[in-house]
């Protein structure tokens, strides 16, 4: 059933979708990938911004991507607060905090299932906007709309993380922090705060890639269980807290994803992602984009 | 003297209690289940709870069964098969309940089925599609209308065949019932020498449907058979809605499990309008038997305290019928013997909400009543549109039929 036709339809296609995969992984690049949080309930928190998305598309039409920068300030507050009750109940007490930090943050994820569902109900949500449900023609080809929004949103986070990471003061304080944490308290800094401010930033991204989550597919309460997989696997291989390295890794993956499901079928998509995660860490084991330390 | 009293007063005692007080002094009759109350399976557990709960209210405003009131003894399963075993063996040996309905769907009433079995136990069906094949147990009735296991996939191969279609796409979840529906397909298929020209199982967690139905689409299909779980089910609809399925397409649908409901039918909206999909009760006049309007009434008002479906197709009417089976069983033999109510479930056919039920020998309809309906008109985000005939129009069975099918696919949908 091979045809040039389907081939490339599937390379844009997989472009988009890896550019979606892309939106919804930044944040984790940041919490996880720099600053070594085992954040496994960064999935969950993406969730809790599509529902909040759903909540003033709803009742407000206000328009998804609108509302996703709306609910930005928010979540920045919540992740400031997310990460100082990790600190000082866990972080804090010694070096068994990583693998103690996975049992919090699951514990957090369960939290925010149930209080979803309490509060939206078990039943699927999606939101309206003009550019749902509608295809971009190219010939015989035909894009939807809803993931070309996929790929210029996550473009632009790419940019704009990569850019307040190198540019500004704070930026950099942060990638410091994620090289020698003791090297900048002895230069008088407070690494906590900076961790802090991170893990801010990071979850306050969430808020648009929450947005891009429920213009792409209909949410519901339990869907963060199908991203905990996609997402560590395009930070990991990316190389941990690259961000321009996150991008391309998600095409990478989003390509492959739909190569296999296309031309080989949709049952051995799902072993891709962590097929080539494997291949990558035998030949790379600092990921596509890592550096060595 | 004092014991003469004592006597005359017991004995009076007793008297009165056989006349007047008699369903006031008899233990109530127990009807024991599990029933998924939270977890995936939740949505349409409620819903059939309520429908049970509205035949025990009605029955026991008519003095309820051998003038003893109707009691429901339920436990919340969870949606989880690892829970049933122990519900329902507390139901049987600490609650002592006298009868046993099944609980939801298929994968919470499998791991019952040896159990109640082993100990020759009544037990009515919730639902479940295909659990007592394999188990064989004589007194199990089912109050779905599959029927016999092919007839779902064969009515709508059926559809598609009078409207010209010779090739057939199979696109189905990779779980346990979507496959089982694939399979029958697959065999009908074979038999009827119909081509089969895409056959993909996707796994549950796929994301994006735009490349499973353009690789469809390229295999140019006459039929699709679609077997589908609720979250897919819109993501498949989007895709096509999106990238287009093609003109040669004469039917779309099948099993897509999710379109029943009321929520996700408001969230799909127009984006429903050209599917042909199964379905167990519609508003349409054909469906309308003794006593389903009163129902529907009395559902529709209790389902907004209730906070489930509003509307309440799908399964809330079977659960009232579930309760007029055991009703009439029990009348007609006059007692909770187990086994004679079996044979009477066996030997008769029962005048129910959902119409009339006569069940084959391994506990399914003698007929299948799996309607196939197609869905026309539909406008986005309206719920309410739902309630009235035309919205889904009834094309298989013949004798509920209640329109014709409109093909191809892509004509259905404008």
């Amino acid at each position: 059933m091979f045809s040039f036709e389907l081939l490339l339809d599937a390379v844009v296609i997989g472009v988009l979708l890896g550019c979606f995969y892309a939106a919804v992984s930044l944040g984790l690049s940041v919490s996880f990938g720099l600053l070594d949080v085992p954040h496994v309930a960064h999935p969950a928190f993406l969730v809790l911004a599509s529902y909040a998305v759903f909540f003033l598309n709803e009742h407000y039409g206000v328009d998804p991507l609108l509302a996703g920068l709306m609910i930005t300030p928010f979540f920045f507050l919540f992740g400031l607060a997310a990460y100082r009750l990790y600190y000082e109940t866990f972080e804090k007490r010694g070096s068994d905090a990583g693998v103690r930090g996975i049992a919090f943050f699951f514990g957090i994820a369960f939290i925010i299932e149930v209080l979803i569902i309490l509060q939206f109900g078990v039943d699927q949500r999606s939101v309206t906007a003009t550019y749902v449900g509608k295809a971009w023609r190219i010939g015989d080809m035909r894009i939807p709309f809803r993931l070309v929004v996929a790929f210029g949103v996550a473009a632009a986070l790419t940019i704009l993380l990569t850019l307040y990471l190198s540019r500004t003061y704070m930026g950099r304080a942060i990638r410091a922090v994620a090289q020698d944490q003791e090297a900048l308290r002895l230069m008088g800094a407070n690494p906590i705060r900076i961790k802090q401010w991170a893990f801010g930033i990071a979850t306050a991204v969430l808020g648009i890639a929450g947005a891009l989550l429920i213009i792409v597919a209909p949410v519901e309460p339990t869907l963060d269980r199908t991203y905990i997989g996609r997402t560590f696997c395009v930070v990991v291989m990316a190389g941990l807290g690259s961000m321009s390295g996150t991008l391309v890794a998600a095409i990478i993956l989003g390509v492959a994803e739909t190569i296999v499901l296309t031309l080989f079928g949709a049952s051995w998509a799902p072993a891709i992602s962590f097929a080539m995660l494997l291949g990558v860490l035998a030949v790379r084991p600092q990921g596509l984009f890592g550096r060595l330390s | 003297m004092k014991r003469r009293t004592l006597l005359g007063g017991t004995i009076a005692v007793v008297m009165l209690g056989l006349t007047s007080g008699a369903v006031a002094q008899q233990p109530p009759i127990k009807i024991g289940m599990s029933m998924p109350q939270t977890g995936g399976l939740a949505g349409g557990g409620k819903a059939s709870l309520l429908g049970i709960e509205i035949w025990r209210d009605d029955v026991n405003a008519k003095g309820g069964l051998l003038g003893r009131k109707v009691e429901l003894v339920v436990y919340d399963d969870k949606s989880s098969a690892s829970e049933t075993p122990a519900i329902y063996s507390k139901l049987i040996d600490v609650d002592k309940v006298d009868l046993l309905f099944a609980p939801y769907a298929t994968v919470p009433t499998a791991p019952i089925m040896p159990m109640v079995k082993q100990r020759g136990l009544l037990l009515i069906g919730n639902f479940s599609f295909q659990v007592n094949s394999k188990v064989g147990h004589d007194m199990w009735f089912n109050n779905a209308p599959w029927g016999p296991p092919d007839s779902w996939a064969a009515s709508f191969l059926d559809l598609g065949q009078k409207a010209g279609g010779k090739t057939i796409a199979l696109l189905a979840a990779d779980q346990e019932f979507a496959q089982n529906l694939a399979k029958t397909a697959r065999e009908v298929a074979t038999k009827r020498n119909m081509q089969v020209v895409f056959d993909q199982a996707y796994p549950p967690n796929t994301v994006e449907f735009s490349s499973i139905i353009r690789a469809l689409k390229a295999a140019k299909p006459d039929i699709v058979y679609v077997a589908s779980y609720p979250p897919d089910s819109a993501g498949i609809l989007r895709a096509v809605n999106e990238i287009g399925i093609g003109d040669n397409v004469k039917i779309f649908g099948g099993g897509m499990v999710g379109l029943q409901f009321g929520a996700v039918m408001e969230n799909l909206g127009s984006l429903l309008n050209g599917v042909v999909n199964y379905n167990s009760w519609l508003p349409e006049k054909s469906m309308y038997f003794d006593g389903t309007k009163t129902f529907f009434e009395t559902y529709a008002k209790r389902a907004v305290a209730a906070k489930v479906d509003p509307l309440g197709y799908y399964l809330a009417p079977f659960g009232y019928a579930s309760g007029q089976l055991v009703e009439q069983a029990i009348k007609a033999v006059g007692s909770l013997d187990q086994k004679a109510i079996a044979k009477y479930l066996r030997e008769n056919e029962h005048k129910t909400i959902v119409g009339p039920i006569a069940f084959s020998a391994d506990g399914e309809r003698k007929e299948t009543a799996v309607l196939q309906a197609q869905f026309r008109g539909v406008v986005d985000k309206n719920i309410e549109q739902f309630r009235t005939s035309g919205k889904q129009v009834i094309l298989f069975p013949e004798k509920l039929k209640s329109g014709d099918l409109i093909s191809p696919f892509e004509a259905a949908r404008k």
